[in-house]
């Protein structure tokens, strides 16, 4: 018999090892996929790896993907530590990028948009977290099933939106009209879609670390998060933690939307995001929650996501693959963390 | 106005809401089974959209409708099964797991979809069910047409509402849920398996789940397209709320999200759309916001909701 025996401290290697284990066994099971597809393993993970990492432009391409998801992974990350289960991250992001397109589209000096773009996003995405933190402050109200639900509301208000007022009536298409030219974010490297908002994303990995490991605030958000009797006995107002992670976790989150909105769609449209809320929450998981560690796991992700659309114009194995590799690596890791808390012991056998 | 008005409410309105009712019905009994057992089950998502896939694939390739259904359900069990080996087997957090699941199984869903049937531009559809009259009940005016001349699969949930209740409320198994959802240590002592009853309350919901997935694609649209679930599921994630985690009071929730639906999709047809149909589709989850602060003082929620039961902690 085997059983799980609480571990009292983690090795500092697992931070490392377990994501790596937690991959390494989503895309063990995910060649499985490929085989059946008729495709060949090898080839097709080293289409995937090639067209994503393989040269200079793939790399950018593959930084452009990896920014959005940055920012979800940071503000999931951040929340997660404080157990503000924020799981609106999608939703934070649409509102980052209505608002900043919003402002965007007014006509002003090119740098003055770009700021406004960016402090209107994360405000907006940052009101949307504070619906749920309220809630549970005020009312109890749990913040997993209230925050997944805004997600839809705002889902929908961006769809009224832009079906309604922000319709193009030239083309009938449900987009916005598009931000002004001179609020487009620049790019860095010519030829490339490289912009300044992902530089502003590996800008914030850093930083948010800072906040975290070094900073008062930082101290009360882990102490809330690890154990809000203590912190509250410390004489730490657990209430108003619990706020200021929910306007900081939606704020990073509504950057997401704004650089997708300033630096790769210039618009809105309803598919703006595929998903890059939720990845956020798979970002944050294998980064074990350290915002360090989102920068990494965002480009893994979104290696996967490059390389699978030209893994399957190569082998065929159609790009969806990238989806279950997500999820599967979520699952994963999620296992892998039991190793943190728990070992494995024999009992019993002699 | 009034041709606008009698339009809208006719029997094909009632009809309609029925259908639109069905799924979502099935959707919040199965979701409501597995948080009675003190398990959320945010697989629902992709679970609907995989189990719709399995169910339209297995129809189409054999021709047997029923077969399909068959294929649907067993898929909803064994990702309920896979939900409750994580949460409740290996105790890890339930919201976390439930998005891997969702994310899982819908790109599983997609993946496998677009190998075996490859993109088309139209997508392959099939002969789905066809409405089964009830004798001498579907002669009911007004009620016969709208309620007793439906799919097979809608009187399936109009009968599994007060069954849901009756296993629920009356048999010793809906107990061992309600008792592992409220107090786990309690029904540990009494002798329930806390992890026995858990693993079945999601894997019934995983079934249920797969039968809301099998009318989507079976019955309602006869097709599988990759929005055939969009956000059903998350609905009756908030019609479990709504419903306070009640049988006849979540069936009831599904009614009212119907009507709410039916009615916006009629006054999009009939021309009068200077509102916004979004506003209506946003009502069911601003109002179960809301609820769920107004309700929170009634803590109706099953105590052991999102907490994992293990035996030698305490």
């Amino acid at each position: 018999m085997f059983r799980l025996e609480a571990r009292s401290s983690t090795p500092a290697w697992f931070n490392l090892a377990l994501p790596l284990l937690a991959i390494a066994i989503a895309l063990l099971l995910c060649s499985g996929l490929i085989a059946v597809a008729g495709a060949g393993v090898v080839e097709a993970y080293g289409v995937m790896l090639s067209a994503s990492l393989g040269d200079s432009y793939a790399i950018t391409e593959t930084l452009v993907r990896a920014a959005p998801m940055i920012f979800t992974g940071l503000a999931v990350a951040i929340a997660f530590r404080a157990k503000f289960w924020n799981i609106g991250a999608e939703g934070q992001l649409l509102a980052g990028a209505v608002a900043s397109c919003a402002v965007g589209a007014i006509p002003m000096p090119g740098y003055l948009a770009m700021l406004l773009m960016a402090l209107v996003g994360a405000a907006a995405g940052a009101l949307v977290a504070l619906v749920p933190a309220t809630l549970r402050v005020k009312f109890k109200v749990d913040d997993v099933v209230s925050s997944l639900l805004l997600n839809s509301v705002i889902y929908y208000a961006l769809m009224a939106l832009i079906e309604g007022p922000w319709k193009d009536t030239f083309s009938g298409y449900p987009i916005s009209p598009p931000i002004e030219d001179s609020a487009n974010f620049p790019v860095l490297i010519e030829g490339t879609r490289l912009h300044l908002g992902v530089i502003v994303a590996l800008i914030a990995a850093p930083l948010c670390w800072f906040l975290i490991a070094r900073t008062t605030l930082g101290f009360k958000i882990r102490v809330t998060g690890e154990n809000p009797e203590a912190a509250r006995y410390g004489g730490i107002n657990v209430q108003r933690v619990l706020l200021s992670t929910a306007l900081l976790s939606g704020a990073l989150a509504g950057l997401a939307g704004v650089g997708e909105v300033g630096g790769v769609h210039f618009q809105v449209m309803s598919d703006i995001s595929p998903g890059y809320g939720y990845s956020g929450i798979v970002v944050a998981m294998l980064a074990r929650l350290n915002p360090l560690g989102v920068v990494p796991a965002a480009i893994f992700l979104a290696a996967v996501m490059t390389g699978a659309e030209a893994m399957s114009r190569a082998t065929g194995v159609p790009a969806f693959l990238s989806d279950v590799i997500q999820g599967t690596a979520l699952l994963a890791m999620l296992v892998a963390l039991l190793f943190t808390a728990y070992r494995i012991r024999r009992v019993g056998a002699s | 106005m009034s041709a606008v008005f009698e339009q809208i409410f006719q029997v094909g309105f009632l009809a309609a809401i029925i259908r639109i009712a069905t799924p979502l019905a099935f959707a919040t009994l199965g979701e409501m089974f597995s948080e009675r057992a003190g398990v959320l089950n945010l697989g629902i998502e992709g679970i609907m959209l995989l189990s719709a896939m399995a169910g339209f694939t297995a129809a189409s390739l054999s021709g047997s409708l029923w077969l399909g259904v068959l294929v649907a359900v067993l898929t909803g069990m064994l990702m309920g099964a896979l939900h409750a080996l994580f949460t409740v087997a290996l105790g890890l957090s339930q919201h976390v797991c439930g998005i891997g699941v969702t994310l899982f199984s819908s790109g599983l869903a997609y993946f496998l979809y677009r190998l075996i049937f490859g993109q088309q531009s139209v997508p392959p559809s099939i002969d789905g069910f066809k409405p089964v009259p009830i004798p001498l009940l579907s002669d009911i005016p007004v009620l016969g047409p709208a309620v007793f001349s439906q799919f097979t699969l809608v009187y399936l949930a109009i009968i599994a509402v007060p069954l849901a209740a009756f296993v629920l409320y009356r048999t010793p198994w809906g107990l061992s849920v309600r008792m592992v959802g409220e107090n786990p240590r309690a029904a540990d002592s009494a002798g329930v398996s806390v992890i026995a009853t858990r693993f079945q309350a999601v894997i019934l919901g995983g079934a249920l789940m797969g039968l809301a997935g099998a009318f989507l694609t079976m019955a309602q649209f006869n097709a599988f397209t990759f929005g055939v679930v969009s956000g059903r599921g998350w609905v009756a994630i908030a019609l479990v709320v709504f419903g306070r985690w009640d049988p006849w009071r979540s069936a009831g929730a599904a009614l009212l999200f119907a009507f709410v639906d039916a009615l916006q999709l009629r006054m999009q047809a009939s021309g009068l759309g200077h509102i916004p149909y979004e506003a209506f589709l946003m009502l069911p989850f601003i109002f179960t916001i809301v609820a769920m602060a107004v309700m929170s003082r009634n803590a109706v929620a099953p105590s052991a909701l999102l907490k994992p039961f293990r035996r030698e902690e305490r």
